[in-house]
């Protein structure tokens, strides 16, 4: 599969109401799936026989997997507005809280608005909470990441528009 | 046996770890820099965390980091590779606290060979030959004469505080000592300001003859023969092979025992090196200890025919090793691509890599994390591939890495492939006559 097929058929999902598609062929296998809320995910497989073909990537947070190939799953989703956001990345390796605690109300939703400095989720590893600050002013688009998921450094979180 | 395995490094050898692990049915997971982000120790694992930024303090030798990478991916294993965090016990313990198997030795027996008195003493105790020495400072020149009456000349007298050669006399007579002294405590009280000297016995035309070992978990530590390294620039190693060209069945019976020696003294855990230094006589002493798999070791895998990596991680499981000692049955050489410029003093030549052909072929491995449009960053080391022959004997081992360096095509960067080509047609190089001083006089015929 060339990344432009990929990136073709990640459009056409996203365009139809279909929440599921999968396409196999002799050399490989296409799966793409997600709720329409999010940008599809995408997983390919190598069939063993044939290790030319893409290898397997396993989705660190899902639904956002980083795919080597393919573009980054949120890409495919509107694209014009895309361009405008600000990116908030993880600064590190660990699992992605919304809130302080369960019980609390999340730090930021979509909508709300930051300042340089806000505190817009905790990320935590070795039993150790990082407040991680927004470096932007803005408001929250599209928070990337689902509550309680493994991020890694880089990571997009949420979505600002300056 | 472990379920899933982090692999805590990057290049050849963590590609190296991933592909024994999926023999064994073991789930990886690869962890990489921003720099590193196309690497194809990435795509060929089962997962990948991205860490940090390229430099290594943030991301290869950030134990916090790779910690965070080992929780969220729950593996329950860790293999350091070589380098980095290899030989670091703070590393290994912080692994052993987080109920993650460390696939290396303990932290323990990382400190006791870390520390190069240390070791020296530790082998002193368990009758393993050392480099004769001093032990301690020397008083002054009659004491120093003493010693070296002992041991027996040649001597080298070095600064304690020394290093780069700076600080450091041979002496071959009692009549050159007063001079010699006085010279080095000269030398070194200028360049390090501590003039304390000690003395040791001066090995000629040293060769670099290492031992591989492996112990289990039940205490049991046998040896895979050696490999000869002695073709080293600047201490660092360019040509490995297996057997060494100097070696006899008697010498490799002591050095075998003694090295197996030095691993039982510590109780040793998983794969080890014992590095030792031949002099011209076939006397032998020990140098130091590498607790770790090493960046040569496919010359010993060739030679005897079995998955070291996968030896590593069954006695980190708690296999046990059979208990054999193992010969070489045929001849073995490794030739260290670098990406470095050998017409400009060897400097580093990082960048994107325009073409690559690997050499193939019977009797040729090659193990690499590079391939064509790989941009090689210059946050990390200049090795870019490992280029293995075996055939019967070292002639026609010779003649087929001759063979297989002539269609390695490397293209976009500059590597020391034209260094090996005209050293595999060297005259000393070929008939074995060489130590580790051999390539303090070798110059590269002009382009």
């Amino acid at each position: 599969m060339t990344f432009k097929e990929i990136q073709d058929l990640i459009k056409l999902m996203d365009k139809s109401t279909l929440s599921e598609f999968s396409f196999k062929t002799e050399t490989y296998e296409v799966k793409i799936k997600g709720p329409r809320s999010y940008a599809p995910t995408m997983v390919t497989t190598a069939v063993p026989s044939m290790p030319v073909a893409m290898p397997s990537q396993a989705p660190i947070a899902a639904p956002n997997s980083s795919v080597q190939e393919g573009p980054k799953a949120e890409d495919a989703a509107p694209k014009a507005a895309t361009d405008k956001l600000i990116e908030i990345k993880s600064p590190m390796v660990g699992t992605f809280y919304r809130s302080s605690a369960p019980d609390k109300p999340a730090f930021v939703s979509v909508g709300d608005s930051v300042q340089k400095g806000s505190v817009v989720c905790i990320i935590e590893a070795m039993k150790l909470f990082n407040e991680i600050e927004s470096e932007f002013a803005g408001k929250i688009v599209k928070v990337l990441v689902e509550d309680a998921s493994p991020v890694e450094y880089d990571q997009v979180l949420f979505l600002v528009e300056p | 046996m472990f379920n899933k395995i982090l692999i805590a490094n990057r290049g050849e050898i963590a590609l190296r770890v991933i592909r024994t692990c999926k023999e064994m049915g073991i789930k990886t997971v690869a962890i990489y820099s921003t720099a590193d982000k196309d690497s194809l120790h990435v795509r060929f694992a089962d997962e990948a965390v991205c860490i940090g930024p390229p430099p290594s303090a943030d991301s290869y030798l950030n134990i916090p980091k790779i910690m965070a990478a080992v929780e969220i991916t729950n593996s329950d294993a860790v293999h350091p590779g070589y380098g980095f965090l290899a030989e670091n016990a703070k590393f290994s313990e912080i692994c052993a606290e987080y109920g993650v198997k460390f696939i290396g030795p303990t932290p323990d027996q990382i400190r006791k060979m870390g520390d190069k008195i240390t070791a020296k003493e530790t082998m002193i105790k368990a009758g393993v030959p050392v480099v004769p020495g001093s032990g301690g400072l020397l008083k002054d020149i009659k004491e120093g004469i003493k010693i070296a009456n002992e041991i027996g000349y040649p001597v080298i007298l070095k600064a304690t505080a020394g290093g780069g050669g700076k600080g450091m006399r041979v002496v071959w007579s009692d009549d050159e000592f007063e001079d010699a002294w006085n010279k080095a405590r000269m030398e070194a009280k200028a360049a390090f300001g501590n003039d304390g000297i000690y003395v040791e016995k001066f090995i000629e035309e040293p060769r670099h003859i290492e031992f591989q070992i492996i112990g289990d978990q039940m205490g049991t530590v046998v040896h895979l023969s050696e490999r000869d390294c002695s073709i080293q620039r600047r201490h660092q190693k360019l040509v490995e092979e297996s057997p060494s060209p100097f070696m006899t069945p008697e010498l490799r019976e002591k050095m075998g025992d003694a090295a197996v020696l030095a691993g039982k003294a510590i109780n040793y855990e998983g794969v080890g090196t014992i590095e030792f230094l031949v002099d011209k006589y076939r006397n032998f002493y020990f140098m130091e200890m590498n607790t770790r798999i090493q960046v040569e070791h496919p010359v010993t895998e060739e030679v005897i025919d079995h998955d070291l990596i996968k030896e590593q991680i069954k006695v980190a499981a708690g296999i046990p090793i059979s208990g054999k000692n193992y010969y070489p049955t045929m001849h073995a050489m490794e030739c260290r691509i670098n990406a470095e410029d050998v017409y400009n003093g060897f400097r580093p030549s990082p960048g994107k890599v325009t073409s690559f052909h690997t050499a193939k072929g019977h009797g040729v491995r090659v193990d690499t994390h590079v391939y064509a449009g790989y941009t090689v960053p210059p946050y990390y080391d200049s090795m870019i591939a490992k280029l293995i022959c075996k055939a019967q004997t070292r002639e026609e081992c010779i003649t087929k890495m001759q063979r297989a360096l002539d269609e390695f095509i490397i293209e976009g960067i500059k590597t020391t492939v034209p260094f090996h080509i005209q050293l595999m047609k060297n005259e000393d190089f070929r008939s074995g006559n060489f130590h580790t001083g051999f390539l303090n006089n070798f110059e590269m015929d002009p382009e």
